[in-house]
């Protein structure tokens, strides 16, 4: 009986966390319309210049998502301290955006890393929207 | 004390004195040969999912031998500005990690290499960098600063690039292969 409660206790964990791109979706359209109230939607265009546009860090280096993820994001993408990244567009990595917690975190420090501040959800939702649109 | 509880400690302890004998458990004993080499000399492997899935998404995972305490909890303490990068953790997370990197640190360990790590680091030292110890710039005085800047390298912090086992704790000589 107490395994059981275990069993449903994991199973439920589990899939609070996983979830579809569409899913994740939704939920930062929800929170893009409370930051917004004239939000108009997700745009993928939006999110590819995003994607590209490149930074003055304060340390007075050069710096966008293409640093590290490479200007095509069907390719494989390498950290400074040189491990592989896996693709970042859906097409080529079916696994992405499919945990909220981990897109969380990693939205939280490469923001900050990139950007030196948060993202807003319609900047993160703009960023899914262009990674499941290439083809 | 009663009498038979004695005895049982007796009896436990002589026989776990022999079988660490047995085993050659005392690793200052196990060793031989030259300076840091011999059994005696590698770090004990040690695994933690969390530390090989949260550290190691960006770069190697780093032995806990390789650093004492303190510098992990240096690191730990730090990980929003983590060698210019932020790599900050959830609470549950962070400490999970911290722990294991405690527990296993250089100072905590019996092993040759990480002793002799230790040992090179000033009692008021905190590095955050195994590469600025004293026991690091020795054992690789013989490599140019122009080889760790290879491609195939890219900086001192790279061991996995000529040590294989770096990331299991074995960083013997014998094993060492630098690549062009």
């Amino acid at each position: 009986m107490r395994n059981t409660f275990y069993l449903f206790g994991l199973f439920f964990s589990v899939s609070v966390f996983a979830a579809t791109p569409q899913e994740l979706l939704r939920q930062y359209e929800t929170q893009a319309k409370q930051e917004n109230a004239a939000f108009g939607g997700f745009s993928a265009e939006r999110g590819a210049s995003f994607f590209k546009a490149e930074h003055i860090h304060s340390d007075g280096k050069k710096v966008s998502c293409t640093t590290c993820h490479t200007s095509d994001p069907r390719n494989q993408g390498k950290t400074r301290a040189n491990k592989v990244i896996e693709p970042m567009a859906t097409i080529a990595n079916p696994e992405r955006f499919t945990d909220s917690a981990k897109v969380e975190k990693w939205f939280g420090r490469n923001c900050k890393d990139v950007l030196e501040r948060s993202c807003t959800a319609q900047e993160k939702g703009d960023y899914i929207q262009y990674l499941m649109s290439v083809k | 004390m009663k009498k038979w509880m004695q005895l049982l400690v007796l009896i436990t302890s002589i026989t776990s004195a022999g079988s660490l004998l047995a085993s050659g458990g005392f690793s200052s004993e196990g060793g031989r040969g030259e300076e840091g080499e011999g059994r005696g000399s590698n770090m004990p492997a040690v695994t933690n999912a969390k530390w090989k899935a949260e550290c190691g998404s960006c770069h190697m995972v780093y032995h806990p031998g390789l650093l004492p305490e303190r510098s992990w909890n240096k690191v730990m303490a730090g990980l929003d500005k983590h060698f210019g990068e932020n790599a900050s953790l959830d609470a549950a997370t962070h400490d999970e990690i911290a722990k294991f990197l405690a527990v296993n640190s250089a100072d905590k360990q019996t092993n040759r290499r990480s002793n002799r790590i230790n040992q090179s680091i000033p009692a008021n030292a905190t590095p955050m960098r195994i590469s600025e110890t004293r026991y690091f710039t020795a054992k690789h005085d013989e490599v140019s600063a122009n080889t760790f800047k290879r491609k195939s390298i890219g900086s001192p912090s790279n061991c996995i690039a000529c040590h294989k086992g770096a990331e299991k704790g074995d960083f013997s000589e014998s094993q060492v292969r630098i690549p062009r």
